[in-house]
């Protein structure tokens, strides 16, 4: 299956998804107008990808700013994420905020208490 | 010569508003159409002007969040053009204001009466809750997805509420039989 690549605007993250090493990663703001038009195309590549995923599955989320209509679609991803470990694959969640960002860190401690699935945290320097 | 008089209560309406603005610390008014684009430029017009004030960066992601909580609710009422009266649903009013302590994000708009009852309790239940009880119901309104309903405001309230920790302040007034103005203050104190 072809890669998913979607370039950062201005209220939508970037998106860069590689079936072949299993590197997944959002990153950005993420604030579309219509989010289930924007998070449509991603899930369902999503879903896709978790038929046939590469032998480790690192999701990346690298996002400065979710609205809450996307926080919905957040879990969304990551209850595929979830799907996905349940049926035996290896998958590994990566949630950087920045530094500064306790809202941030807390939204990633908080997702990690709402799936199964490995979660690693790591602060960065914006 | 009338219209010079008229103009003239004009600029003495302007001048007053002007003090208003001033008296209340009012740094952003608008009043119009509130649709994505509105919403996006008043974002990024406001957070340029925080950033001029060396604003900590955390104050300014949470004045950010919550305008664009606020005006979200209001544009996306303008997603049900079948209903004549909708038009005027994703117009409104939007103020900042801020003092040495706290900033504070308005928004004014029209709503059908029978959503009073609905929000009123919404928000009242949102402020009777302290943070360990927002961040449960947060979960559980996440994990059950009403977010496409017209109530899906719920999450955007509970959200700014537990993120700023001050309680959501509202008022409705009466327009006629069936609508009134709803307003919404949200305060963000300065010092976290």
């Amino acid at each position: 299956m072809d890669n998913l690549i979607l370039d950062e605007m201005d209220d939508s993250p970037k998106v860069k998804f590689s079936h072949e090493n299993g590197k997944l990663e959002l990153s950005g703001k993420s604030l579309p107008e219509d989010v289930s038009t924007f998070y449509q195309p991603i899930l369902d590549w999503l879903t896709e990808y978790s038929e046939t995923p590469a032998g480790e599955t690192e999701f990346t989320f690298k996002l400065t700013y979710f609205n809450t209509a996307s926080s919905k679609l957040i879990l969304d991803i990551l209850s595929i994420l979830e799907k996905m470990k349940d049926d035996g694959r290896k998958v590994v969640v990566k949630w950087f905020y920045p530094e500064y960002d306790e809202d941030m860190r807390d939204a990633g401690q908080e997702y990690s208490e709402m799936v199964d699935v490995p979660f690693e945290h790591f602060s960065y320097n914006p | 010569m009338s219209d010079i008089k008229l103009n003239k209560g004009f600029l003495d309406f302007v001048y007053d508003f002007y003090k208003g603005m001033k008296e209340h610390e009012i740094t952003l008014a608008y009043e119009g159409e509130i649709n994505h684009q509105i919403m996006k430029t008043f974002t990024s017009l406001a957070e340029g002007n925080m950033s001029k004030n060396d604003e900590s960066e955390l104050l300014q992601k949470k004045v950010y969040h919550v305008m664009v909580e606020c005006l979200q609710n209001i544009s996306k009422h303008a997603v049900h053009p079948e209903d004549e009266a909708d038009l005027e649903y994703n117009r409104g009013i939007f103020l900042i204001s801020r003092n040495n302590k706290v900033y504070n994000v308005t928004t004014g708009n029209v709503i059908k009466n029978e959503r009073i009852i609905y929000l009123t309790e919404l928000l009242d239940h949102v402020n009777s809750l302290n943070r360990e009880q927002l961040n449960e119901l947060y979960k559980k309104q996440l994990r059950e997805g009403h977010l496409s309903e017209k109530g899906g405001a719920g999450l955007g309230f509970i959200d700014i509420r537990r993120k700023t920790g001050e309680e959501l302040l509202y008022k409705f007034l009466p327009l006629s039989g069936t609508h009134a103005f709803f307003l919404l203050t949200s305060t963000i104190p300065r010092n976290f």
